[in-house]
């Protein structure tokens, strides 16, 4: 067969029967259009973390406390070891390749001021806290190293513990407020780092000093953040600062250390293998309504040879050959699922506009998706077409043209 | 041109046989037109679809134009049925919702030439013009708008278009009245006497059969009869049904 002829065939047939034909297109739109759109929620989760976990800054390293080391079988969990602690700080300041390192102690207390009170999480901090996480202040000043060695009981709030104290719209800066029953200045407050899940909006920032000395009482530090100079050197300060802490606590290898390090590329590695998941559970709950959609092709070409017995059964008479058969009905499955594909992707790609514009939600349509939507409604539709297809080329003329 | 020797075709069902055709030799030479005659169940059909390769005989021999028939793959014998024979059918078989255009046009989709549109239309044209549906209004209008007679006459017009040797007619004015019939029928005169296209015609009507130059009677799958008909009818005597 000619493609022309084929072509021609495919539209008379196609024509012929021209609601049947759009409803099973339909079927394929949805189908192909809710891959697009789901897949598009999931990409659109995927890189609103990301920005979210760079937003909190880039190449940094946090250093967190091991295990609490026991005897016996009973272990606690990561981070509650005391094992961090100033010294660690002022060893790690030695380093080559390091910008800034910011040592932390975190703990939530109840906050109170004149009008109102909450409970949130108080992190004692150094300077180079916000150099570390580059948050800037939106009214007022951030905590300085004078504030740290003169254990000034200064406080810098998160926008929405400002708020939350003081009211929308209030500047606090020169009132006080009480933490854990100590009085102190609010000297600024930072902007605002977003909904994310490292969000600083609702902490309270006060100088390290002033936290170990009256909150912890001790030299212990909660974590330690740094910032490296550049992200090709990111891998080379994480053996050298775990070299040095594993000589500092007097270790061996790295089995015992009693601390971890991560980095924010882990941190967006691992978001990403949670958003990759939920994009495929996203992008397999939508596709059952494609295979659905696929379900209604087969549907369709199967009654379309049984009404059409026949006429393939003239065919054969006059001398097409079975593979010819079989090629125009695979080829008007296919152009089903061809014109269905390209109508879902547009209606896919509608969706998560509409998405994005009236729920706030971040959504994005990637070219990789549209190609496997697209190959999925081929492949679908051959697949489909397969059977009804070579149920037609296998129809004896004989019994064909007598029947009914 | 065609030759069947000793052919027999047995049905099964589950373990029963039915023996259709108990042994046919027949033999038909070109521009013959020869009326196949008999009863109901005899074999007649079945006979047919063994000559015009839709169906193989159980055993026995068939030449085609000095070939083989049963050393051919089914492909093959779509190529024979392509090139060399056209189907006539007592319902008609035209597709439906098409122009006559369209349908005489159909086995060129699968002959592959001519390749043109307008080369395939002017042989569709000619065609129809042979068996009298030279009006050109006719052309376009869609299957399902013809008269029976108009009907069967596009369908010989499409078993014409690829030039085959032989015409296969299976009870051509089954399904048509008296008056249709006959203009059927002449059509097929003429075809034989002018473009000396060879014709096998299945009938159970001996008015009918008697178009032809040659009858055969079938019966339980054997021929019963076969002779030179002397007296040929032409179109002009007129049928009486």
């Amino acid at each position: 067969m000619l493609v022309k002829d084929l072509i021609k065939e495919t539209y008379f047939a196609l024509n012929a029967n021209k609601g049947r034909s759009v409803l099973t297109i339909l079927g394929i739109v949805i189908g192909i259009g809710s891959v697009i759109a789901m897949i598009s929620i999931g990409q659109g989760a995927q890189s609103s973390i990301t920005e979210s976990i760079e937003s909190n800054g880039t190449n940094v390293l946090i250093i967190s406390p091991g295990q609490q080391q026991s005897f016996g079988p009973v272990r606690s969990g990561q981070g509650t070891a005391d094992s961090l602690s100033n010294d660690d700080v002022e060893a790690i300041k030695e380093l080559d390749d390091i910008v800034a390192v910011s040592p932390e102690v975190s703990s939530r207390y109840q906050v109170t001021s004149k009008e109102s009170n909450t409970n949130a999480s108080v992190y004692g901090v150094e300077s180079d806290y916000f150099v570390v996480k580059e948050i800037d202040s939106q009214v007022g000043t951030l905590i300085s190293s004078i504030h740290v060695k003169n254990s000034s009981k200064v406080a810098v709030l998160g926008s929405t513990i400002a708020e939350d104290l003081f009211g929308e719209d209030v500047n606090p800066v020169g009132d006080s407020v009480r933490i854990n029953n100590l009085n102190f200045k609010v000297i600024g407050v930072i902007e605002s780092t977003g909904t994310g899940f490292n969000s600083s909006d609702d902490s309270i920032f006060v100088p390290l000093s002033v936290s170990q000395r009256y909150f912890t009482g001790n030299e212990i530090l909660s974590s330690i953040s740094l910032k490296v100079n550049s992200s090709e050197l990111m891998d080379q300060v994480e053996v050298d600062i775990t070299n040095m802490l594993l000589m500092l606590h007097g270790m061996s290898s790295e089995e015992d250390a009693d601390f971890n390090i991560g980095s924010s590329t882990e941190m967006i590695e691992m978001a990403s293998s949670v958003t990759g998941t939920l994009t495929i559970l996203l992008g397999a709950i939508a596709g059952i309504s494609l295979l659905v959609g696929g379900i209604g092709i087969m549907n369709m070409m199967l009654t379309s040879v049984t009404e059409r017995t026949r006429e393939i059964g003239l065919r054969k008479a006059i001398g097409a050959k079975n593979k010819e058969i079989s090629l125009q009905f695979l080829i008007e499955s296919a152009t089903l699922t061809l014109i269905g594909g390209v109508v879902g992707i547009v209606l896919g790609w509608v969706i998560s506009i509409i998405i994005t514009k009236f729920f706030d939600m971040n959504t994005s349509v990637t070219l990789y998706s549209v190609v496997l939507s697209f190959g999925v409604s081929v492949v679908i539709g051959i697949v489909f077409g397969y059977y009804p297809a070579r149920r037609a080329s296998k129809l004896n003329p004989i019994d064909a043209l007598r029947y009914e | 041109m065609i030759e069947l020797k000793n052919i027999v075709k047995n049905y099964y069902s589950g373990d029963v046989e039915t023996k259709v055709i108990k042994g046919i030799d027949f033999k038909f030479k070109k521009g013959e037109f020869v009326a196949i005659m008999g009863p109901s169940g005899s074999g007649k059909s079945t006979l047919m679809n063994i000559i015009g390769m839709l169906d193989s005989p159980t055993s026995g021999n068939y030449l085609f134009n000095k070939r083989d028939i049963s050393k051919l793959d089914d492909q093959e014998l779509a190529d024979i049925r392509l090139h060399s024979i056209g189907f006539i059918f007592q319902t008609f078989n035209l597709l439906k919702r098409t122009t006559v255009l369209r349908n005489v046009e159909l086995p060129f989709i699968y002959s592959k030439k001519p390749k043109d549109t307008c080369d395939r239309e002017e042989l569709a044209k000619k065609a129809l013009v042979k068996v009298g549906l030279g009006d050109k209004e006719i052309w376009y209008h869609l299957s399902n708008q013809l008269s029976g007679g108009q009907m069967q006459r596009v369908a010989i017009a499409r078993a014409l278009v690829n030039n085959p040797d032989l015409l296969l007619a299976d009870e051509p004015t089954g399904n048509l009245d008296s008056k249709t019939g006959e203009i059927v029928l002449s059509t097929f005169e003429k075809l034989n006497k002018e473009q000396k296209i060879s014709i096998v015609m299945i009938t159970h009507e001996k008015e009918i059969a008697e178009f032809a130059d040659r009858i055969i009677h079938i019966k339980d799958g054997v021929i019963t009869d076969d002779y030179k008909n002397t007296k040929k009818r032409t179109s002009n005597q007129g049928l009486t049904l």
